[in-house]
């Protein structure tokens, strides 16, 4: 648990770091995420150690960002100012992403499984 | 007032109480959950609900609150860079596919953050709203610093965010059964890249695969939009 800790945030240091060198262009905690997981992949990090913190952590993110999302009460007037575009923006732009995400893929699949039967 | 009775008073207005107030109300959202099954009823949602009622009710500031449950918030950071093992974990269980899964990720990141912001600058939104908008398919986290680089504001980002997730996770499904998508694969993949964390619960709801798959499409989301957003928003606005 410490050890898998102790290796999250020194990926989450290592992460800020490199963002600070970029400008903040992506953020840190991303990085951090990328590094951990190209170290899992080339085995510099055996995935026992970080297994119980990893599950812990990504386990209770909704938990960890609720006070965030309190936040949304601090600007429900600007909010509700604007509330025609930003409803008919979301819901079309989240109908449009599922519909591309998911028959790009089926598409893909589709094809794979005809490349089989040619065969 | 006595000093007994201030310190009395503290108890309820302290980083403990904070804590508390969170964790219980959190708790009791995933009570309501398991009890009445409903996607609409996320623990996230009603603790958040129950949360700005007490601090209504008592008169604690949304400030001091915030300042006061730092340490969850603090945790959000750690959590993103564990999604590199939940990622690596997964990887194993999608070879074969990887090549698709990263490009229909990639088109939904692309077609996710254009769409937005072209509706809502037709229906003349500001530069403001646009920035804060343009993210709001990534993870929470990652979506903030994106809105906050851009000059958006990232407590709105994260009210578009929750927006967007239940509208996900309760019509995505429906929308997908009438497009007449079949493929495990491709449901989960869509509603974690459409609507992330909320999308990834009603995902697990449906199946094993397509809670798998929709997390893992967080994470990809999530990057490729931390990558994609800062070209687009040159061309965008």
């Amino acid at each position: 648990m410490i050890k898998g800790l102790l290796l999250i945030l020194m990926f989450y240091w290592l992460g800020e770091a490199v963002s600070v060198l970029i400008n903040g262009f992506i953020p840190g905690s991303v990085i951090g995420m990328l590094f951990l997981f190209g170290c899992l992949m080339l085995k510099w990090v055996k995935p026992g150690q970080v297994r119980e913190t990893a599950k812990l952590l990504t386990g209770n993110m909704a938990l960890f960002l609720t006070p965030a999302s309190v936040g949304i009460m601090l600007y429900i007037q600007p909010l509700l100012q604007a509330i025609v575009p930003i409803a008919v923006a979301i819901v079309v732009s989240t109908t449009l992403t599922i519909l591309v995400v998911a028959l790009v893929q089926r598409f893909f699949e589709t094809r794979a499984k005809r490349k089989q039967y040619a065969k | 007032m006595t000093p007994i009775a201030t310190q009395f008073k503290s108890l309820f207005s302290g980083e403990l109480a904070s804590l508390l107030l969170v964790l219980a109300t959190f708790w009791f959202g995933i009570y309501l959950n398991k009890r009445f099954k409903l996607p609409l009823l996320q623990p996230i949602l009603v603790s958040l609900t129950l949360v700005v009622l007490f601090l209504n009710f008592s008169g604690i500031s949304y400030a001091t609150f915030f300042a006061q449950s730092h340490l969850l918030t603090f945790m959000v950071g750690p959590s993103v860079v564990a999604l590199g093992y939940v990622l690596f974990e997964q990887i194993e269980n999608f070879k074969g596919h990887i090549g698709s899964i990263l490009l229909s990720v990639l088109v939904g990141c692309i077609v996710a953050i254009v769409s937005v912001v072209l509706t809502a600058k037709a229906l003349e939104a500001d530069s403001v709203l646009l920035a804060s908008l343009a993210p709001k398919s990534a993870t929470m986290p990652i979506a903030v610093q994106l809105s906050k680089n851009a000059g958006g504001v990232p407590e709105l980002t994260i009210a578009f965010l929750v927006l967007s997730g239940l509208y996900g996770g309760l019509i995505g499904p429906s929308i997908l059964r009438l497009a007449g998508v079949k493929s495990k694969l491709a449901i989960g993949l869509s509603l974690g890249a459409a609507s992330h964390a909320i999308g990834t619960a009603r995902a697990l709801e449906l199946g094993a695969i397509e809670g798998a798959a929709s997390g893992l499409a967080i994470g990809i989301m999530g990057i490729l939009t931390a990558l994609v957003l800062p070209l687009l928003e040159r061309l965008l606005y």
